[in-house]
């Protein structure tokens, strides 16, 4: 129960379509979704596949709370090795797809091959089919959207998509689903694109019955108070969305400026929440429209904005001009301070393209991010972007490199490679700054050290929601730690990277844990499924998958070595704040945190610790 | 001497009328201390989550202990978060 214990295998080369059963025994070491999906793309692919080969797979997995009535219960997971990092990828989105689809009785989705010519699939319940996909292939996530919903006549469908940038393989292409949700990171759309998979549209009549309904409600009841009553996603969450964190951030002089030059950011304010909710000068009329949820999510932290229509970006384009997913934190910071950009129209018009297209907006804000300083270094030049002048701080230059990089035109080729495989290309790859090619999100480990230590140790390469220390450093939930201490992080990282990958794998959203901990998330986990779910029981699922995802990433060709920083960080004094003068401490971290983890000096997992979690 | 109030999120109607992009100079008593300074400005206490002076954390116990110098920023937040 919270399972259909069915999965769907679609082969693309062949066209065929089979359905299996769900191995239950996994799903009992695994939970469901980032680690049972994880669980079977190891198990069936060679880790040195290339990612954007026929041979690589891609699995769209849900976990026991999809779908059903605990709060956030939409997620899933698109799971495969990813052409940015070359390591394992799980992108993670919400929207209302995840649901669909199980409600379509599924529980997994997996794909293998690679189609003659591009296609798109439909699942309607226990309908399946393959669709010539010709009159949308080069078209956008939303033309896209909207001409399978008028051709199959059903407005009720739930698509998921990728945009040019995904046809095209830009490294960083997303898989966008309800117009504006997005399994995100890694390039996973890159996959699909390679795949020749434009769009997967999914209806589904069946509900998700779990395990013991009386005490599933009471749970899920008990839950839902708790977020209710929390002020932060009872309150601050709904009203200022995670973009309440631009001027924290700021003031806590971790904020990535200028491709991390600086950790202070002189226009925050100006693409700050507070700014969203302020009258415009121009048209008197606010950003922000409203906020939104995903499904069955009590805490709707999703921004819903509109921009100015005389705003140079949109003027004369009306198509732009209505409501559609607003800046979150990580959008904003990477397109604006990343890029020195204060103009809070442009990076909301760039957000939308890169829903429309299909991008990740933190690798490609902080791959312009890279590409302006090589342009501030004379590295780059006019010749090389086509004329576009590459200025920090230029919403112009932004703007039409978010044009060419959604369609892989000139140099948004470049920019379509990452940060890494630009600097490089350029004779810098120092000035990337990313950790195992995946480009950083919007904290700087110089003002949050255990940060530093998060992305350093990441199994997707850079990414805040592997361990999201920030929440105890600057936040101080669930107890506030120093963030410019070193001491203790090794466990806190720890601690944050077995619980989320716990979280990630049971269908609900990681910002449940600003109120909720494991104690609230198991017994809804506990009576949805089998498996008798406990806290300390999701924990040590949650360390297994993590030793799962090394040892994958380790027969990929990845050593200890790659769990490093940018020299920038680890030799460039912040300049400002509460941390200037200081680097990212990672040498004091590191040793301890794979002593902690039972790992070799060299960062390897023991054949002890291996056999103790059963991977 | 003068320090720099800065409220955000739902505190910023407790600003005074010249404040500017959710942040005023404010003219204090010297020797104030933080707790004085929020009470000063009628900012509920238990809706001050957060409370940075330049940038670094004081918990509720140390806000009546931290003496402002002149130049001096403190930002207060709600409860919030992000990611
Ligand atoms: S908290 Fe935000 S991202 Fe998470 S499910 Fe709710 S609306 Fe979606």
């Amino acid at each position: 129960m919270g399972w259909h214990r069915k999965i769907l295998r679609i082969n693309l080369s062949k066209g065929t379509v089979d359905v299996e059963p769900l191995n239950m025994e996994w799903a009992q070491q695994y939970l469901g979704q980032r680690g049972l999906a994880s669980k079977y793309l190891i198990n069936e692919i060679d880790p040195k596949v290339d990612p954007l080969s026929p041979d690589n797979k891609m699995i769209f997995a849900t976990g026991p709370l999809t779908g059903t009535a605990a709060s956030t219960g939409g997620r899933y997971s698109v799971i495969t090795k990813g052409p940015l990092t070359n390591a394992i990828a799980c992108s993670n989105s919400g929207g209302y797809w995840g649901a669909e689809f199980k409600f379509a009785g599924w529980d997994m989705l997996i794909l293998e091959g690679k189609a003659e010519k591009p296609v798109y699939l439909t699942i309607m319940d226990d309908k399946v089919e393959l669709h010539d996909a010709s009159e949308i292939w080069g078209t956008t996530v939303w033309h896209t959207d909207d001409w399978i919903k008028t051709k199959h006549q059903d407005p009720m469908m739930h698509i998921a998509a990728i945009g040019v940038s995904g046809e095209k393989e830009v490294l960083y292409s997303a898989i966008v689903n309800d117009l504006h949700r997005a399994a995100g990171r890694s390039g996973v759309g890159a996959v699909m694109g390679s795949k020749n998979l434009k769009a997967i549209a999914v209806r589904g009549t069946q509900g998700v019955a779990v395990k013991d309904g009386k005490t599933f409600l009471k749970a899920t009841m008990d839950g839902k108070k708790v977020l209710a009553e929390n002020a932060v996603t009872g309150q601050g969450l709904p009203t200022y969305g995670t973009q309440v964190l631009m001027n924290v951030i700021n003031e806590a002089g971790a904020m990535p400026t200028r491709n991390h030059r600086d950790v202070q950011f002189e226009g925050s304010h100006d693409i700050s929440a507070e700014a969203m909710h302020e009258p415009r000068k121009t048209d008197g009329k606010k950003n922000l429209l409203t906020n939104q949820a995903c499904f069955g999510c009590t805490i709707a932290c999703g921004r819903i904005s509109k921009i100015d229509e005389n705003h140079f970006s949109v003027k004369n384009k009306p198509e732009y001009w209505h409501a559609s997913g607003g800046l979150e934190y990580e959008a904003a910071w990477a397109l604006g301070s990343n890029t020195g950009i204060d103009d809070l129209e442009a990076l909301t018009y760039v957000n939308f393209i890169c829903n429309e297209q299909g991008m990740d907006p933190i690798s490609f804000g902080a791959t312009v991010s890279a590409a302006m300083e090589l342009y501030d270094l004379g590295l780059l030049t006019t010749e090389h972007t086509g004329g576009i002048e590459l200025k920090f701080g230029s919403a112009e230059a932004l703007v039409k490199c978010v044009e060419l990089t959604g369609k892989a035109e000139g140099f948004g080729k470049e920019l379509g490679m990452g940060s890494l495989r630009l600097c490089t290309k350029y004779g810098r790859p120092d000035l990337s700054m990313t950790v195992k090619g995946q480009e950083f999100p919007a904290y700087d480990s110089r003002g949050i050290q255990g940060m530093g230590l998060t992305y350093a140790t990441s199994n997707r390469g850079a990414c805040h929601l592997r361990s999201y220390t920030v929440s105890s450093e600057i936040l101080g939930i669930p107890e506030k730690t120093d963030p410019l201490a070193t001491e203790g992080k090794p466990a806190l990282v720890k601690a944050f990277q077995d619980a989320t990958a716990a979280v990630d794998s049971a269908g609900i959203c990681v910002f449940t844990t600003f109120a909720w901990t494991l104690e609230d998330i198991a017994p809804q986990v506990d009576a949805a499924c089998e498996g008798g779910w406990t806290p300390d029981r999701m924990m040590e699922v949650g360390e297994r998958i993590w030793n799962m995802e090394r040892m994958f990433n380790m027969q990929a060709g990845f050593t200890g070595k790659d769990d490093n920083l940018p020299p920038r960080l680890l030799s460039e004094p912040a300049k400002t704040g509460p941390a200037e003068g200081r680097v990212n401490g990672l040498e004091k971290m590191l040793p301890e945190y794979y002593q902690l983890r039972g790992w070799t000096a060299d960062g390897v997992p023991t054949n002890e610790t291996l056999s103790r979690l059963a991977v | 001497m003068d320090v720099t109030l800065k409220l955000y999120a739902s505190l910023g109607t407790y600003l005074p009328d010249h404040a500017h992009k959710n942040e005023a100079v404010v003219s204090v008593d010297d020797g104030i201390n933080v707790e004085a300074l929020i009470d000063q400005y009628q900012v509920p206490r238990k809706e001050c989550h957060l409370v940075l002076v330049n940038g670094v954390f004081k918990a509720p116990g140390q806000r009546s202990q931290t003496v402002l110098k002149a130049g001096d920023a403190v930002a207060v937040w709600p409860p919030v978060a992000g990611g």
